[in-house]
């Protein structure tokens, strides 16, 4: 789209899309007191221009300075001890921030190192099966063990997805709660100096789940042609042998390899028979949680004053919504398919019944709380 | 000489007049448990003497944790030895013996956790200290106290844990034996772990416990064995100590009126040594944008020297080298026009002028200060890098001899053209997660020195030690010359900058900062 008209689409979509009763609805929690008025939001406007701690009385408030400023995005920060525009007027160890949802920003840049398809802001058919995966897992982990039921997940309108965890419970944890609850869910992590960035005992319980959900991910996203068709790049293919720390294993394995232009499936099925002649069953395991399991940025999760881009905002860089993905039916979700603002206001008529649908369904277990 | 006598003729006094109140009955019901969560301030008084000397009591027992940590990060018997003979001599508790002795130790006890309290309150950065330090103290103390002091403990601070039923437990079982032989190397069976008791714990009160997944999380509790209770316990005290040092903060300014205790709470918390570290020497412009890629080579730790190759092939760094790597150079005196120059002559290979100004020059400056809340951040210390949050892809911070591989590891060092027998040295102690020792080693063997005669705590310390070695000690003497106003000094004023942590302080150096302090006050 052509900058020139952005403004102008926003300012539609702000009059006309924008679901301001359920997200005010929302952000509200059942309460009537300062919940809603003491969140900070914040807008970026034209030229990056960032406005941090805006604040809002109800509803009508919240929609009358939407339209007004006509923000390129909205980011959702925390609620504090008072209302965020009026934080000058108090002590600065009086204004801290008190709750906010736990959220997780899963970003596809992330992967690059695993993805042959695409680098950088650019998401496709091939990579997109790595969020999906994703969010099934983080999806498990939140409800199972932490027992969370209201999680709210949205693409991000790029190249990501986010998960809000709006349970009263989640909200109020502090920053070394959220600390530890994203640590507990980062299986994976480590520098480019570290070759298995996968340290958890095989046997953990969370482990062994997230393998078990992944394994057909690995095989249909990470070594499929209609995937990554990872083992028949070079580069990649040595990162992932990297994981085994055996450099005669995975020397034999790369001469034998040499000419070999059989399917990476095949290929794995030497890594497989290779890793239980050495022993070393378990970085099956490791291999497979390193190329699939979630990527989360924890900064992100961490800080209870962080900003997080609000669901249901257009991306200023693609045009697509912000819009909810159920985690039944995520398998199906098309990120390329995501109305643009464009084709929404264009059918508006049509289109603006499906998203209302869409977001009903999403927010069934929003408004119980 | 003369005020100092008077201030000392003054402190007596007052001793004696106060000094009546130390005869009281030793009703042990004050005290009634060898542990303690430090709930109640106490209420007696007490003489300014008695006040330094406990004070110094509990900082040497503190130190020793501090030590400990630093010199067993992987704990075990010498660490636990470390502590044990320092709180033996200083701080001993028990809960058996003659009734009057238990007093004394408890009081002793009760009294300085308070008096440090009041002097580590004042900065987010002390606090952090004491916290780390106390929280050390009180879970070697449970590790070590018999099960009726913790039994005690438990029941007066109303921490009663819920054992689960055998329904639960057996439903959990094959998730609580695979966590079980993970957590204790030693595999149980089924029909012991059915017999043992299971605890169900809000997962909010065992945070370690999540982080490290040493327990099983399920459905918003953790599940664990009796054994694992003590993580939980700690972290109360630690929830509860954290609490209560913000609050005392916030009341220590109604203090500030008493000209004896103030200046003496000041200088007791400067005695802590190893958190910070006070360059002697730097001074802001000694170091320019071009002295950088020889220092790099001559004289940066491993942590810089990698970050700076990082930076020199990719053109770009993400935040968390950018501040540990920003910092360090602040710390060795580069100045923040040199910095803004050197970060934008890397970057803009890779990006436009604009996109560095808008995107990392306010970053920059507000390293320095210039911008935000205009803090004057220091460098990071290597217990800040090495327990920090671990460098993910992409990044280049971190401690190398942590965050990397071991293979990698090698390869950095054969590189760096380290002899292949010293590569193995470090291996062994990287092994063992001696990570500083490491350090130390690559220090010597980088720097031609004997093997054990270095310490490495912090990245700026390693420098000036190069650079000290490098210029054979006649260093820092090429100031530049056209940078005016630069070169104002940052030397500090506090007294101790000792960047090796002493196992132990002497009392006549702590009694004679206490002197100094008060001789400011007359």
């Amino acid at each position: 789209m052509s900058d020139g008209d952005f403004p102008q689409l926003l300012q539609q979509y702000y009059a006309r899309l924008f679901p301001y009763t359920k997200y005010f609805r929302w952000l509200s929690y059942g309460s009537t007191d300062k919940v809603f008025q003491n969140r900070e939001f914040s807008f970026t406007l034209k030229d990056d221009v960032y406005v941090r701690y805006q604040s809002f009385t109800d509803l009508a408030d919240l929609k009358q300075a939407i339209q007004a400023k006509c923000p390129y995005k909205i980011d959702i920060g925390a609620v504090y001890t008072t209302k965020p525009k009026d934080h000058k007027k108090v002590k600065a160890s009086e204004f801290y921030p008190v709750q906010k949802e736990l959220v997780f920003d899963i970003d596809m840049t992330d992967y690059d190192e695993i993805r042959t398809c695409c680098s950088g802001a650019a998401i496709c058919h091939k990579c997109w099966p790595f969020m999906t995966a994703a969010l099934k897992v983080l999806d498990k982990a939140l409800r199972e063990d932490f027992g969370f039921q209201h999680l709210l997940w949205v693409y991000s309108g790029r190249r990501g997805i986010h998960c809000w965890v709006c349970d009263e419970r989640a909200r109020m944890l502090t920053q070394e709660g959220r600390g530890a609850v994203a640590e507990y869910l980062q299986l994976v992590s480590g520098s480019d100096q570290m070759a298995c960035k996968v340290h958890v005992p095989p046997s953990y319980p969370a482990a062994t789940r997230a393998f078990d959900i992944l394994k057909p991910y690995f095989h249909s996203t990470v070594l499929s042609a209609d995937g990554q068709d990872l083992l028949n790049h070079a580069e990649q293919r040595r990162a992932l042998l990297g994981v085994f720390e055996d450099s005669s294993m995975t020397d034999d394995l790369e001469s034998r390899w040499t000419g070999d232009t059989r399917s990476s499936e095949h290929k794995w099925a030497d890594v497989e028979k290779a890793a239980k002649a050495a022993k070393k069953r378990s970085k099956l395991q490791a291999i497979t949680l390193q190329h699939t399991y979630p990527r989360l940025d924890i900064h992100v999760s961490k800080g209870l004053n962080h900003l997080l881009k609000s669901p249901f905002v257009v991306h200023p860089k693609t045009g697509r919504v912000c819009v909810p993905i159920d985690p039944e039916t995520a398998d199906s979700f098309d990120p390329l398919a995501v109305p643009t603002i464009q084709q929404l206001l264009t059918e508006f008529d049509d289109l603006a019944e499906q998203e209302q649908d869409n977001k009903e369904g999403a927010e069934v277990g929003l408004s119980s709380l | 000489m003369d005020h100092k006598r008077r201030v000392r003729r003054r402190n007596i006094k007052r001793t004696e007049v106060w000094g009546q109140t130390h005869v009281v009955a030793k009703d042990l019901s004050k005290y009634p448990c060898a542990l303690s969560f430090y709930l109640q301030p106490p209420q007696e008084e007490i003489g300014l003497e008695e006040f330094e000397e406990l004070a110094v009591a509990r900082l040497h027992a503190l130190k020793a944790c501090e030590t400990a940590k630093v010199r067993y990060p992987s704990r075990g018997s010498d660490f636990t030895q470390l502590i044990s003979k320092a709180e033996r001599k200083h701080l001993p508790v028990t809960e058996s013996g003659d009734n009057d002795i238990r007093y004394d130790q408890r009081r002793r006890d009760y009294l300085s956790h308070f008096i440090l309290r009041l002097a580590y309150c004042r900065t987010e950065d002390l606090r952090r200290w004491f916290l780390t330090q106390e929280t050390e103290l009180f879970r070697h103390r449970l590790m070590h106290q018999d099960t009726q002091s913790v039994n005690k403990l438990l029941a007066l601070n109303n921490m009663q844990f819920k054992a689960v039923d055998a329904g639960v437990k057996q439903a959990l079982a094959p998730e609580l034996l695979a966590v079980h032989s993970i957590t204790s190397n030693a595999g149980i069976s089924l029909e012991r772990m059915l017999s043992t008791d299971v605890f169900e714990v809000p997962f909010e009160q065992a945070l370690d416990l999540v982080r490290s997944r040493r327990a099983l999380v399920r459905n918003g509790n953790v599940y664990v064995t009796k054994d694992n209770l003590i993580p939980i316990i700690v972290a109360a005290f630690r929830a509860r100590l954290s609490a209560s040092l913000a609050h005392t903060s916030k009341a220590l300014p109604s203090l500030e009126e008493d000209d004896r205790l103030l200046p003496m709470l000041k200088s007791l918390s400067q005695q802590d040594i190893s958190h910070g570290f006070k360059s002697k020497t730097a001074t802001a412009g000694q170091v320019t944008p071009a002295d950088i890629p020889t220092l790099a080579k001559e004289s940066f730790p491993l942590c810089m020297r990698t970050t700076q190759d990082a930076l020199h092939s990719t053109h770009h760094l993400r935040h968390g080298a950018r501040m540990q790597y920003g910092l360090f150079l602040k710390g060795i005196g580069l100045s923040l026009e040199d910095a803004l120059a050197f970060w934008r002559s890397e970057f803009t290979k890779a990006m436009s002028h604009e996109k560095f100004e808008k995107s990392y020059a306010y970053n920059i400056r507000h390293n320095y200060g210039k911008e935000g809340k205009r803090q004057n951040y220091t460098p990071y210390s290597c217990m800040k890098i090495i327990m920090g949050s671990a460098p993910s892809t992409g990044d280049a911070h971190g401690c190398p001899f942590k965050h990397y591989n071991e293979q990698n590891l090698k390869t950095k060092l054969m590189a760096y053209k380290v002899p292949t027998a010293t590569i193995h040295e470090i291996v062994q102690l990287v092994r063992g997660s001696h990570f500083q020792l490491a350090c130390a080693r690559y220090f010597e063997v980088t720097h031609e020195q004997p093997s054990g005669t270095a310490t490495v705590t912090h990245p700026n310390q390693y420098f000036e030690e190069s650079r000290k070695i490098r210029t054979g000690g006649q260093q820092q003497q090429q100031h530049r010359g056209g940078a005016d106003g630069a070169t104002t000094t940052t030397t500090t004023t506090t007294a101790t900058t000792k960047q090796e942590v002493p196992a132990e302080l002497s009392d006549e150096a702590l009694m004679a900062a206490l002197d100094d302090s008060a001789m400011d006050c007359t």
